[in-house]
């Protein structure tokens, strides 16, 4: 099926909430804080601007409670007092006209007496730096199987690595924007967003609304990559706050250079691998540490970093691991959730660290790789029997032979010995993610979903998930169409509207497919046993049936989210099944070093996916390319200049991302093993191709120069340091 | 804002030489960025050239091709004859920023914006480019290399607007140009240079290693004399007289500075069997 | 858009085949007239800095970055927006995988019609250099390169 809304996209009639016709408006804007920490002593607002022209909205505006609730409520609406990161909102203005609300902003002078700022992660903080407990770690998390520290001391070998990665800014096409309005006593708010109940939930008790005061819809949203999961709260809050103090509309969109500096990245993470091995390359013992910076709120850290750590030992089998997992609390703009989640960068590092391993022993790193996959019946980190049935081995052998990768990498010796300055590489990546919320996350969510029947026949999916590109809309035609037996023609998605549909969850976390996908299937049953409809007998028949029978009243058939069977988490220990399902990739990654310039050109890539069925080949494949080049350019090309804790580079002139010149054909290739509590078998696919990505690159750059880089981005710039300026 | 619309260039120059302080602006992809959230770019005078037409075309003469005050490197990209006789006109061009720049951005405004990191200018400054000046006072004409004194500054007078580039037309034997930049499209310069090798000799033109474009003399004399170069340490030296790279938010000296003696090295390699 | 400060300029042009006239600031760019004052939101803005397309219009017939064009330059001449494109023609790009979340997808379809309309840049650049101009997140690019040959090669056939 092709994309639903995809005539509306590719001929601009796709509305989008700058788009929408609006008339007797404000447009709003954000004062923010100069400084990475300390307290505001004085707001001066300059004498060139006739303030009573504009609404002007503080901390003490705010009717409930100062807070912008995610998993806490650490996180000011508007700095009351204290800012504890640059760009921190303080203040917020709006006018008729948007150069004048521009304007304005450089005319209000919000004066800090500073403190110093932790910005530093990876370093124990002084003292003076403390703001979060006793040692600014915002969460713990460990990890332990058998007896790492009696394994270590027996491994023949131990390698050793420490692995970093920066932050990357999601750069969504379509910045943050929202609208927000009342409609008599209900405050509709309208924008680019990823989860409308989140923005509910937040809106509540900061505004005393509720559910029933606020309708949270969301628009066509440009791009999302979690980057819209939690920030949309904020900008949504901020909106409300001006158009219930002006009792007007308001539209609060963000310039890119705001949202580039001021919103959410992905966490930075530094990362150490101790392993021991024996000399055939066996895994003996793990022991890795992960930290993360944490940025100066709360937000999503802690499940980041869960998510990494559960996953930081990569898809091998090894006895005895030990992950520990901290999150440090700095003065840096808040980090969020941003595709992968955490797993990324906990792949980055094992996957990189197995080619070291590889390196030392002078063993082919898919040798290391494959004695050492975990196989149905063998345990993960967290003791998890993984029994999938999956062939893991299939799917590396699979995206070896389509790369070519023993022929490459023979023809790239030959070559590299004759060229004076381009060096070839090919290199792997073996990885892994689950899909949905980690242990008893679905079931906290509880997930609920309505399909309705009309009384013309045609049926409409009622739930909270939002289409920002990945394929929602048209996937749960799909599973419906099947479902019923319809033509998908006659079946719609409404809008996600909180006055509306039921909550079936946030667009994250690799669920919607799997998770939420299975719910329309379930409802869509349901539909018909509310209907009456006899057993292959036409669905719609029954509908309209019922309809002539039940005048004016609704036909919902409905689903309520229920856990597979077999499924035990220990949330206090970290122990057991963290997820139900895991979808299994590898990547083969050929690169191109010149080292004139110690530019990294990736030749060719290529993407063995399992996700378990593959619901609409052209959207998965889509998810996967899309996924591949953000994990590219992570590794090679962006980068956030930082000095005092703002980003230097917030425009995108200067923070990198790939244009079509900069990648390759990315060759995407899908092996079923469907999960049974899937939608049709479906597993998780749009964070998957990210997490190996990075890695796959970076072992082709090893394998091209004989170095290890441990790094990311690896600009130009660290790879000439790393390669010392020689030529080899 | 206020903006004046001469329809001919008589117009513009003598509304230029009325009032110094306007800012002319032609195709606006310099002046234009972040415009909304520049205010202070609002409040200013501009002379607007998009109607002096006259200034558009570009012609071939029998020993140069002469660009249009507004000529863009669109203009040159369709323009069969460059890609034949000159080249590296149209590696420069291509790589500009992108289409949508390319049929908007002119070689002169590149050549006035004055920024270190421009483009068009090492190539024209390799082809021996010179440049031509109008006002009212009457016509100069400038060699493009010795049109810039130091960051931003160049021999232009406020009344006097670019109306040509000449290029010469010659025979070179060795034509190249390099950029390097973040990425393959969309880049700005890190580290550039354009070479060129002809019977009025050898020209070495640097771009963003320095606070303008500008020649090397050093390493022109070092490929003049026909010096052994053993590795690209050989030519750092000669760099090091000529150039005088930064660290920026781009990328750093040690990294322009290196990446220059290494392209010059290996091209030339390339090109030169007599070289290194 | 106009703040008060500025003598509006009345200018005359054509719009997607139409004669239009209409009074524009002198510090208004091209993107915030189609956008907000003449309804035509289909052009978006991504960057405010050229670098992403997404503002991309045909001026005179070739693409540019609308976000980098005063208004009141386009007086006496051509402009052209993604709704001026024949819907009919969108079959192979949505058959494709062109857009996704479609923030960037008119400034896409817009340089990849022109490349379609003038095959002959192809004797000396790739698609994928054509097309530099124009960023997407979502894609990889895969989908609109293969969106665009499927459109070159329909071209060729009909």
């Amino acid at each position: 099926m092709l994309r639903r809304e995809g005539l509306s996209k590719l001929t601009g009639q796709e509305r989008y909430v700058d788009d929408l016709p609006l008339e007797d408006f404000l447009w709003g804007a954000t004062v923010r804080s100069p400084a990475p920490r300390g307290r505001i002593s004085n707001i001066v607002f300059g004498d060139g601007v006739d303030w009573s022209e504009f609404v002007i909205v503080d901390h003490t505006d705010i009717p409930g409670r100062n807070a912008v609730y995610l998993m806490e409520y650490d996180q000011p609406a508007l700095a009351p007092g204290y800012v504890r990161h640059v760009h921190e909102p303080v203040l917020l203005l709006a006018h008729p006209s948007r150069e004048v609300a521009r304007r304005a902003l450089r005319e209000v002078q919000v004066i800090v007496d500073v403190d110093p700022p932790a910005l530093d992660f990876r370093s124990l903080p002084s003292p003076d730096l403390i703001q979060y407990g006793e040692d600014n770690v915002l969460k713990r998390l460990s990890i332990q199987k058998g007896d790492v520290e009696r394994a270590l001391a027996e491994s023949p070998i131990v390698v050793e690595g420490v692995y970093e990665t920066g932050a990357q800014e999601h750069v969504y096409l379509e910045t943050q924007g929202m609208l927000a309005y009342l409609d008599d006593d209900v405050l509709v708010i309208k924008g680019s967003m990823q989860c409308p109940y989140y923005v509910v939930k937040a809106l509540k008790p900061a505004l005393n609304r509720s559910e029933e005061e606020i309708r949270v819809i969301q628009t066509p949203t440009g791009g999302g990559f979690g980057g819209k999961e939690e920030f949309p709260s904020m900008v949504a809050l901020h909106a409300g706050l001006l158009a219930l103090k002006s009792r007007v509309p308001v539209k609060l969109i963000y310039d890119r250079t705001e949202d580039m500096v001021a919103t959410t990245k992905r966490h930075p993470s530094q990362i150490r691998h101790r392993t021991g091995v024996d000399e055939n390359g066996h895994l003996i013992a793990q022991e890795i540490e992960v930290v993360m910076d944490g940025g100066a709120y709360v937000t999503l850290t802690p499940v980041v970093l869960s998510r990494a750590i559960i996953h930081a030992a990569g898809l091998y089998h090894c006895d005895n691991v030990r992950i520990l997992g901290r999150a440090m609390f700095t003065n840096s703009v808040p980090y969020g959730a941003f595709r992968g989640f955490g797993n990324p960068q906990a792949h980055f590092a094992v996957e990189r660290h197995m080619d070291v391993i590889a390196d030392r022993l002078r063993m082919d790193p898919v040798e290391l790789r494959r004695i050492n996959m975990i196989r149905d019946g063998q345990t993960t980190a967290t003791g998890q029997v993984i029994g999938d049935g999956v062939d893991r081995l299939q799917i590396v052998d699979r995206a070896l032979a389509l790369s070519n990768y023993e022929r490459r990498r023979r023809e790239h010796w030959l070559r590299n010995s004759e060229h004076r300055y381009l060096r070839r590489g090919i290199g792997m990546s073996a990885f892994y993610h689950g899909a949905g919320f980690t242990g008893s996350g679905e079931v906290m969510l509880d997930s609920r979903l309505h399909v309705e029947g009309h009384p013309d026949g045609k049926v409409q999916v009622l739930c909270a998930s939002t289409e920002m590109g990945q394929g929602q809309i048209t996937i749960f035609i799909q599973l419906a169409a099947d479902r019923l037996g319809y033509d998908p023609a006659e079946i719609s998605i409404a809008e996600p509207d909180t006055h509306r549909v039921p909550d079936s969850g946030p667009t994250v976390g690799s669920r919607t497919a799997m998770v939420v996908g299975r719910l329309v299937e379930r409802a869509c049953d349901d539909l018909c046993r509310q209907a009456g409809a006899a057993r292959g007998a036409p669905v719609k028949d029954a509908i309209i049936a019922w309809h002539s029978a039940h005048p004016g009243e609704r036909l919902l058939g409905k689903a309520r989210y229920e856990p597979p069977p077999g499924i035990e988490w220990d949330e206090e220990n970290y122990l057991g099944d963290a997820y139900g399902a895991f979808g299994w990739a590898a990547h083969v990654a050929e690169v191109e070093v010149d080292l004139r310039t110690y530019g990294v050109r990736v030749l060719d890539f290529v993407s063995v996916q399992d996700v378990g069925t593959v619901l609409n080949e052209t959207l998965a494949r889509g998810q996967v390319q899309g996924g591949v080049a953000q994990g590219i350019s992570w590794a090679l090309l962006e980068e956030c200049v930082w000095k005092d804790g703002a980003m230097q580079n917030g425009q995108l002139t200067n923070y990198i991302i790939p244009t079509s010149g900069d990648l390759p054909p990315i060759r995407v290739e899908f092996v079923e093993f469907p999960y049974e509590h899937g939608a049709q078998g479906a597993k998780g696919v749009g964070e998957l191709p990210l997490v190996g990505a990075a890695p796959a690159v970076l072992n082709a750059v090893a394998a091209a120069t004989g170095r290890q880089p441990t790094e990311i981005p690896l600009t130009p710039e660290r790879l000439m340091a790393l390669l010392g300026n020689g030529d080899r | 804002m206020s903006v004046l619309l001469p329809g001919s260039l008589a117009e513009a120059l003598g509304s230029l030489a009325a009032d110094p302080d306007l800012v002319p602006m032609a195709g606006g992809t310099d002046l234009l960025v972040h415009w909304p959230q520049r205010t202070e770019l609002h409040e200013r005078s501009y002379l607007d050239l998009s109607g002096v037409e006259e200034l558009r075309p570009h012609r071939w003469e029998a020993d140069e091709l002469v660009l249009g005050g507004l000529t863009t490197y669109w203009d040159i990209i369709e323009d069969r004859r460059a890609w034949n006789e000159l080249p590296l006109l149209i590696d420069a061009a291509r790589q500009v920023g992108s289409v949508q720049i390319q049929t908007r951005g002119s070689w002169a405004g590149n050549i006035v914006n004055a920024s270190p990191a421009a483009d068009g200018v090492p190539v024209l400054m390799a082809y021996d480019a010179v440049v031509v000046l109008d006002s009212t006072r009457g016509r100069s004409e400038v060699p493009l290399s010795g049109f810039y004194s130091g960051y931003k500054e160049m021999r232009r007078s406020p009344d006097e607007l670019v109306t040509e580039i000449r290029v010469p037309r010659r025979a070179y034997d060795v034509q190249i140009f390099e950029k390097v930049g973040s990425r393959r499209a969309q880049a700005i310069t890190k580290v550039g240079v354009a070479v060129t090798r002809s019977d009025a000799g050898w020209r070495v033109v640097a771009n963003s290693v320095a606070p303008f474009v500008c020649r090397c003399p050093a390493v022109e004399r070092i490929l003049e004399e026909g010096a052994a170069v053993g590795g690209p340490d050989d030519l750092l030296p000669g760099i090091r007289e000529d150039v005088s790279p930064i660290d920026d938010i781009r990328s750093t000296a040690e990294y322009r500075e290196n990446v220059l003696a290494r392209l010059l090295y290996y091209d030339l390699l390339d090109l030169c069997p007599s070289f290194g | 858009m106009s703040d008060g400060r500025s003598d509006p300029l009345r200018i005359s042009f054509t719009l997607n085949g139409e004669p239009t006239t209409v009074e524009v600031s002198p510090s208004e760019r091209l993107l915030d007239l189609l956008r907000y004052r003449l309804g035509l939101t289909g052009t978006k803005e991504g960057c405010a800095e050229g670098e992403c397309g997404a503002c991309t219009v045909y001026l005179d017939g070739l693409p540019v970055d609308s976000c980098l064009v005063p208004a009141y330059q386009v007086r006496g001449r051509l402009v052209e927006t993604i709704e001026s494109l024949d819907p009919k023609g969108m079959a192979h790009y949505h058959a494709r995988g062109t857009t996704q979340c479609g923030a960037c997808t008119p400034g896409v379809v817009m340089t990849a019609e022109w490349i379609v309309r003038h095959p002959d840049r192809l004797e000396t650049h790739t698609v994928r250099e054509l097309m530099a101009g124009n960023l997407c997140r979502c894609t990889g690019y895969d989908g609109i390169i293969e969106g665009v040959e499927g459109a070159l090669g329909d071209r060729e056939a009909g």
